[in-house]
């Protein structure tokens, strides 16, 4: 009772503005950064996620090495070092990209990326000298014919700004010893390194995965190596930027848009700022929005603001464009798997894009079944995010929620209720992007939008179709196995009878009754597997692997045959109109003397102008095989083999 | 065996040996090695309506080895021709539960048995039979003994003298094989035969003496009567003359033993040319009994569904279809929904049956037929 409440004064000497990288340091849970186990993983992963973009904004094949080192002398500090092959940066950018939080490319744009607020790795720096006291270290070399430059920072937490502590150039090989451009980080920090579920490993194997065009390599603090080579020399498709739809913005956010636009008018800033606005769309928002379609954004008042960001919700816009997602694809989810699970029926399914609260995104699934996959447990479900792996908050993620809803019953697979199936199933889910709700800072579950749990539903049951099909077909086969060892093991007790019997030799009759067997349970395999034979759709998108390790029926086979069947369709018809033009430019020009034509091709060219002349065949032919010399490969696995 | 029958017939390893070729030459050609089995089914029976008996059809049904329903039996039944082959060869008999044994055995890479029970092995053998065309006997093979006889007979059996009047409480025991060659008939002064269903009431009968105060022979098979009974049974009916009356309990089992006495059965129709009695008649138990006699309601026991199943199952075969008498009979039997124990009878005093109900059945001739 002395003391005298606070009062307004009082409270104001303690009011202060706090630093962004203030409140982080004091919130890193928020970031990923909870205990040592998880950060070592998290600085991993955003680390190595700033690489891949990097690389693959550059159009590069990305290389990433990482190393974890226990710093000698210590029990929990370690150094992680990781380094790629990607583009480098700029001298002048390395203090504020590594040094500041929220600095980034990545924010201000709506583009489909791995980091999305430009927190992630000056947060592990932070993280780092908070709990070692070391600073972090950067190499990077933007040119290949100059030397790298070497930067040793610390984040000041109460300004958010960069310390340059030192400031070098320095020779560097880049990673594997490439002498490209590359960076690599260094970061000394507080760590508990393991193995098994949520550990840099899992974190490796499941990007690799998700990035079949990436190769990496792992130096373990106990020495051990691990190498992920690529299983592709493609590079995903480069998403393309848009400007974000009005229904997916918020209030808060476009204010903020309005105040610091620099458009002199309304209409321009709503055309200018955001996809879909057409300018009879925008002077129809200000009309209901009672204002002139000439007002000054940045002069506006908040309930102004309002009046216009609700007549734009109101408003009857077509729906974002979708071409901005540069989902992993069909084949490349095959392929990832592949490498990195050794199953014996992986299937992947790619759904067309979808629209959430005005943001494009798309769903794909893959599963793997059987092989080396454990048969007792509960299958495991591998979530991405723009081909980010998400190892925590399993059960909060929308997409578990979404592969319990399926009924793996009806896919032969044991389910109980409400639960995630059992049996050697692995089931890979993810989301592509522009902007994937999350549930929480730390990028660890996808947040439960219905359009985004029925996507996902709907990509599971489609994948878990073809695995059924698999399974049922695979049943068939069995039974005919079954049938014909049933049939082998008659034949030795038939063949001693008789031999007993007649006193006669029976080997000939064991080899006549053994082709036997074999024919007819050959002709019954058939039979059945015309009976229970896949239709084409179902048979797409999957990949069987037989007991030897190959692959018996190619995913794409299908559609690769068909791509080689067109193709050569494709070059006959050129062909024939070469051959038409020939003859006919022979006759026109040179008369029946055709030894007289010398420059063949210029005459082609000067006869058939028209002749429909497309050079995507001729990419297929340098590139496909001729089926029939691959059948059971088709590409698919060409490159590692 | 009959020396027309030799005769006419190739021997049994002959045939044996034919069959095994046919495997090879079939196996050889790339086709699919089967052997035409003769059906042993109701389908294919027809009843002789001149003869009355049951006769087998033309039906055969294929034994296919490829076929994978069939291929484990065209297997057993490759293995019982060539034990079979061995006991001929051998000159040996073999009962059937001993080849059960020859054939039985693990298949080599497999947990599996050729035979898991002589259930399985004993319709092999006969599937044999009708496919070789040969009898059990011509296999070398015999079932055990089962049903025994007593009465006013002296036959030989095996070289032995047996004088059906002194064997005891426990009767002479009818062997499975009853030919000319193993058993002759000598002194008879029997004026019929009644065949008991079970051993319970040959029992009270023998120890009531009731062959000799009536004169006749007195057999059981235990059940259903095996092959080596209905064999003497049509032996002495033929050869001695003696009228045939089966005593069985008032229930579908019961009506089916006599139908098998007088027809033949449907698994064995080949069977029917010498071992059916087409006169031999059916004494008790009847449906009728209960009022005619009295006997108390209490053992009376009331019919299963299966028994219904089984009486209009019955009702339905050719040989009871045409045949008042009998579908009075069996309804009778639907409509009280009882059937009746022989051992019933002791409900109305220990020798009812012996004293009083057998007597009178005989002497008003009350038969079925």
């Amino acid at each position: 009772m002395a003391n005298p409440a606070p009062d307004a004064q009082s409270m104001a000497k303690k009011q202060r503005e706090i630093s962004v990288a203030d409140f982080f340091a004091k919130n890193r849970h928020m970031l990923g950064f909870d205990n040592p186990r998880k950060a070592l993983l998290t600085a991993v992963k955003e680390a190595v996620d700033n690489s891949l973009d990097a690389c693959e904004e550059a159009r590069i094949l990305p290389e990433i090495r990482v190393e974890i080192r226990k710093i000698e002398g210590t029990d929990d500090q370690y150094v992680l070092s990781v380094a790629d092959n990607g583009p480098g940066i700029l001298k002048a950018q390395i203090p504020r990209v590594f040094g500041k939080l929220l600095y980034g490319s990545k924010f201000h744009r709506l583009r489909m990326s791995r980091g999305q607020q430009g927190i992630g790795i000056s947060a592990a720096g932070m993280y780092g000298l908070i709990t070692t006291g070391k600073p972090i270290q950067i190499t990077s070399r933007p040119y290949k014919s100059k030397p790298a430059h070497f930067y040793e920072l610390r984040i000041d937490t109460a300004k958010n700004e960069p310390v340059i502590l030192r400031d070098d150039e320095v020779s560097w090989d880049g990673p594997g010893g490439s002498h490209g451009t590359g960076t690599r980080v260094d970061i000394a920090m507080k760590a508990t390194f393991f193995r098994g579920r949520q550990s840099v490993d899992e974190y490796l194997e499941q990007t690799a995965i998700a990035n079949p065009h990436a190769a990496f390599s792992f130096l373990a603090p106990d020495g051990a190596e691990r190498a992920f080579p690529r299983a592709t020399q493609e590079l995903p498709a480069e998403p393309k930027e848009i400007q974000p739809h009005p229904h997916g913005i918020e209030l808060g956010i476009f204010m903020r848009m309005m105040h610091d636009s620099p458009h002199r008018s309304m209409g321009v800033f709503l055309t200018g700022s955001f996809s879909r606005v057409t300018s009879q769309a925008a002077s129809k928002v200000c009309k209901e929005a009672g204002l002139p379609l000439s007002a000054v954004p940045a002069d506006l008042h908040p309930a102004e603001a309002e009046k216009i960001f609700q007549a734009l919700q109101k408003a009857d816009l077509p729906p974002p464009q979708t071409d901005c997602l540069a989902p992993i694809g069909v084949e490349h989810i095959l392929k990832g798997m592949h490498k990195e699970i050794g199953a014996e029926f992986y299937a992947a399914t790619t759904r067309k894009p979808a629209i959430y609260r005005g943001n494009p995104f798309q769903i794909e699934v893959g599963i793997a079944y059987g092989g080396k996959l454990e048969g007792d447990g509960i299958a495991r479900v591998i979530r991405f995010a723009n081909r980010v792996p998400l190892q925590y908050q399993l059960s909060a993620c929308a997409s578990t929620k979404a592969v319990m809803d399926v009924a793996w019953k009806s896919y032969s697979l044991q389910q109980s209720k409400g639960s995630l199936p059992t049996g050697p199933l692995v089931v890979m889910v993810h989301m592509a992007s522009v902007w994937v709700p999350f549930t929480n800072q730390a990028k660890e579950a996808i947040a439960d939008y219905d359009e985004i749990r029925k996507e996902f539903k709907l990509a599971v049951q489609d994948a878990g179709r073809k695995l059924g099909s698999y399974l049922k077909r695979k049943q068939a086969a069995q039974s005919q196995a079954k049938r014909r060892s049933v049939f082998n093991s008659y034949i030795e007790e038939v063949v001693r009878a008789y031999t007993a019997i007649t006193k006669v030799d029976g080997d000939d009759l064991r080899q006549a009754l053994l082709e036997t067997a074999r024919r007819k349970t050959e002709l019954a395999e058939q039979l059945e597997a015309m009976k229970h034979k896949a239709p084409p759709e179902e048979m797409e998108g999957t990949l069987v692997i037989g007991p030897d390790g190959t692959p018996l029926i190619p995913g794409s086979k299908l559609e690769a045959e068909r791509a080689v069947a067109e193709a050569q369709a494709a070059e006959q018809a050129i062909e024939d109109a070469r051959d038409a033009s020939i003859a006919q430019a022979i006759s026109e020009i040179v008369g029946t003397d055709e030894d007289s034509v010398t420059d063949l091709d210029a005459l082609i060219e000067s006869a058939a102008p028209h002749a429909p002349v497309d050079p995507k065949p001729k990419v297929h032919r340098a590139d496909t095989p001729p089926p029939a010399s691959k059948p059971q490969n088709l590409n698919l696995f060409g490159e590692d083999d | 065996m009959s020396a027309k029958k030799a005769a006419a017939k190739l021997g049994t390893d002959e045939k044996i040996l034919q069959m095994a070729q046919k495997v090879h030459r079939m196996g050889m050609a790339g086709e699919d090695p089967l052997f035409q089995v003769p059906s042993r089914t109701l389908a294919n029976v027809n009843f002789n309506e001149v003869k009355r008996i049951i006769e087998m059809g033309e039906g055969k049904t294929n034994r296919e080895f490829f076929n994978l329903g069939q291929s484990k039996k065209f297997m057993q039944t490759m293995l019982v021709a060539e034990a079979c082959n061995r006991l001929v060869a051998a000159g040996k008999t073999n009962s059937i539960r001993d080849l059960y044994y020859m054939t039985k055995h693990t298949i080599a890479g497999t947990r599996e048995n050729t035979f898991d029970d002589q259930a399985e092995s004993d319709p092999i053998i006969e599937d044999l039979e009708v496919t070789l065309d040969s009898l059990r006997e011509e296999l070398h093979l015999f079932a055990s003994n089962k049903g025994a006889m007593v009465g006013e007979i002296t036959l030989v059996d095996g070289g032995d003298t047996i004088d059906a009047r002194r064997m005891g409480t426990g009767g002479w025991s009818v062997p499975s094989i009853v030919e000319p060659d193993v058993v002759q008939f000598k002194e008879c002064e029997a004026k019929f035969i009644l065949l008991v269903e079970k051993d319970a009431m040959w029992r009270r009968l023998n120890e009531d003496k009731f062959w000799k105060l009536n004169h006749c022979i007195l057999i059981h098979g235990g059940g259903q009567p095996p092959r080596g009974v209905r064999r003497l049974l049509h032996r002495m009916h033929y050869e001695l003359n003696l009228p045939v009356y089966v005593f069985v309990d008032n229930d579908p089992w019961g009506y089916y033993i006599y139908s098998v006495v007088k027809q033949g059965s449907i698994s064995l129709a080949y069977e029917s040319r010498r071992m059916a009695i087409p006169k031999a008649k059916f004494i008790g138990l009847s449906s009728a009994d209960v009022e005619k006699y009295q006997i108390p309601s209490e053992v009376t026991i009331r019919l299963e569904d299966t028994d219904i199943a089984r009486a209009k199952e019955i009702m339905a075969y050719p040989w009871f279809a045409g045949n008042k008498v009998w579908q009075k009979e069996i309804q009778r039997m639907l409509s009280s929904k009882v059937k009746l124990e022989l051992e019933a009878l002791s409900a109305k005093g220990i020798t009812f049956a012996s004293d009083e109900y057998l007597p009178r059945k005989l002497k008003e001739k009350d038969f079925l037929d």
